[in-house]
């Protein structure tokens, strides 16, 4: 190389004496799995710094929200933890149903804790698998995912989606649950045990999966609590704080299951607690089938609220009643005024608590809305819990965290 | 004895007096104001008295209300006592020509970033915090979108020409 061409190289300043490196996984690396980026100062392979950059995908829901009546909100909310999106739906609609004081149906609940937990089924073992594929071991993750196929394939026979669900309505469910429905369902409970079991066989006491997690981003009980989380990283860390049983909703508190904890925080823990969350879930459902087929008569055909200034009535009734006609046409044009009032509602979501703070002036569309998104609130502790660790295990405590992207950035 | 609205409405009347105001119960959460200048005393308050315990700090966001003159910004806490399971919510005005409110961070590391949003949304100016800039809006951003002052655009608007968005 020519003096000439050397002298084009403009090095940053100081950039030849700097011990450090520096380095961006994101916002689009494999490992990251969702955009956010990540400024990290290594020194060989070890973390001396990290700095989280979100807002990749913000698409300033909660201005939207101020604009849309509250079931076009619905929506919206499919696209925060996309991988469990029917939480976000039915937490929705528990925060309005709050808000105008609708008692919901015994049926109507239980038939929303299946599809809930079926929800939280599909995004732990997507969590789990994926941590899995972060410390090289890939079939797991093929292998699991013809279940959430299946999980998919149960919501699509409830609200005819699969992904960003729309499922439900306020007061319940836009349709009966269909037999095929309950069919796939008996398919998912009977198939799905030996399934995760063989997933728990792949990694649990796994030497090479062991080494990579435990003590891979550890944090204590006073610090996890400081820093906000909520949900399965909260319990790695030892606190058994579960909105299911602290604040039951939609009739969880006629259901018997544990809450799983852990005791260093760490990814090990946090795999070991989606794990156990899995096995509850199924408990949970199968209790709440059992339920559901234990309505007789009249009972066994509900799957709504009377509600009808916001559950769209029946097509044949708009087409032969005249109060139908009328509320349909209010409903889909959003011209029901709704009570004044402030709500803070919350469920338990894949991640930890999903709050909804609604505050309503008596007007057609929310005057705030609020989403609390425990993804958000958790990955701040991000560069505390991979300082001083290596840059692979960086990764995989991101894997463990169960960051969405479309929940962070709202 | 668990813990219950009353005692810590009581308990917070006593100590400060009307610092505190505006106490009711809406859908039977604690909900209270505060003076803007008073909030981290209530926070250190609420957050280590041993009978009250909000050691648990839920959400914290703000909401604009353009017609409350001198009082545009609020800031609003949600605290939770995780033992005696009692949520409360409490609200700090600020005005909008100068919306400077103390930090909470040095009480929960969880205010960091929840604090940086509610800059970023609303310009809150959190007196205080370590790290005060945008979150999930660029940096270059020059106005707070979630301020009443910036409505969405109008469905109804007429005036866009549509062979810029490919129709027409």
């Amino acid at each position: 190389m020519t003096e000439h061409h050397q002298h084009h190289i403009k090095l940053p300043e100081g950039s030849i004496e700097k011990q450090t490196t520096t380095l961006n996984m994101g916002p689009t690396h494999p490992a990251t799995h969702g955009v956010f980026q990540n400024i990290m100062e290594l020194d060989g392979e070890r973390i001396v710094s990290a700095e989280q950059t979100v807002g990749y995908i913000h698409r300033a829901f909660e201005k939207l929200a101020e604009r849309r009546p509250l079931n076009q909100v619905t929506p919206i909310t499919d696209r925060l933890n996309y991988c469990s999106s029917p939480i976000n739906n039915i937490g929705w609609h528990l925060t309005c149903e709050k808000l105008l004081n609708v008692q919901t149906p015994k049926r109507v609940d239980y038939l929303r804790v299946i599809i809930m937990e079926l929800a939280r089924i599909a995004d732990h073992l997507i969590c789990n698998s994926i941590m899995g594929v972060d410390t090289g071991a890939y079939t797991g993750f093929m292998y699991i995912m013809q279940y959430r196929e299946l999980i998919y394939e149960i919501y699509e026979e409830v609200c005819g989606s699969r992904l960003t669900t729309n499922i439900g309505r306020i007061g319940g469910f836009e349709r009966d649950f269909s037999n095929t429905a309950f069919t796939k369902l008996e398919k998912f409970l009977k198939e799905y045990p030996a399934a995760l079991r063989e997933l728990e066989n792949l990694f649990t006491r796994n030497r090479i999966f062991m080494d990579r997690t435990i003590g891979a981003g550890p944090i204590s009980a006073e610090r996890a609590l400081n820093y906000g989380f909520t949900g399965p990283n909260l319990r790695a860390a030892g606190v058994d704080y579960d909105v299911r049983v602290h604040t039951p909703y939609s009739s969880y508190e006629d259901f018997d299951f544990k809450v799983p904890v852990g005791t260093t925080g760490d990814s090990y823990d946090r795999f070991l607690v989606r794990n156990g969350e899995m096995w509850e879930s199924l408990s949970i459902i199968n209790q709440a089938y059992q339920k559901v087929q234990g309505f007789k008569g009249t009972d066994a055909d509900v799957y709504h609220a009377d509600v009808p200034e916001y559950y769209l009535p029946k097509k044949e009734d708009v087409y032969t009643k005249m109060e139908a006609l009328i509320w349909h046409f209010k409903i889909v044009m959003g011209e029901v005024e709704m009570p004044k009032g402030e709500v803070y509602s919350a469920v338990e979501g894949g991640n930890g608590e999903l709050g909804f703070y609604l505050i309503s002036d008596g007007g057609r569309t929310p005057f705030r809305l609020h989403f609390r998104r425990p993804s958000f609130i958790y990955y701040q502790a991000y560069s505390e819990l991979v300082v001083g660790g290596m840059l692979s295990d960086a990764i995989v405590v991101m894997s463990s965290l169960n960051l969405i992207a479309g929940e962070l950035d709202a | 004895m668990a813990l219950t609205n009353e005692h810590v409405q009581q308990r917070l009347s006593e100590k400060f007096g009307t610092v505190v105001s505006n106490f009711e119960e809406p859908y039977g959460m604690l909900s209270f104001e505060v003076e803007k200048d008073q909030n981290l005393k209530v926070l250190q308050f609420l957050h280590d008295e041993a009978d009250l315990g909000f050691q648990f700090l839920t959400d914290l966001c703000a909401v604009n209300y353009p017609d409350q003159v001198g009082r545009e910004l609020a800031v609003v806490y949600h605290l939770h006592n995780l033992k005696d399971n009692l949520r409360i919510r409490f609200k700090v005005f600020a005005p909008v020509a100068q919306p400077d409110v103390f930090t909470a961070t040095k009480l929960y590391s969880a205010a960091n970033w929840m604090e940086r949003e509610t800059y970023d949304f609303f310009g809150v100016n959190f007196v205080g915090h370590p790290n005060l800039k945008r979150i999930l809006n660029v940096d270059e951003m020059d106005y707070f979108p979630l301020r009443k002052e910036f409505p969405l655009e109008d469905q109804t608007r007429i005036d866009k020409d549509d062979q810029m968005f490919g129709r027409g």
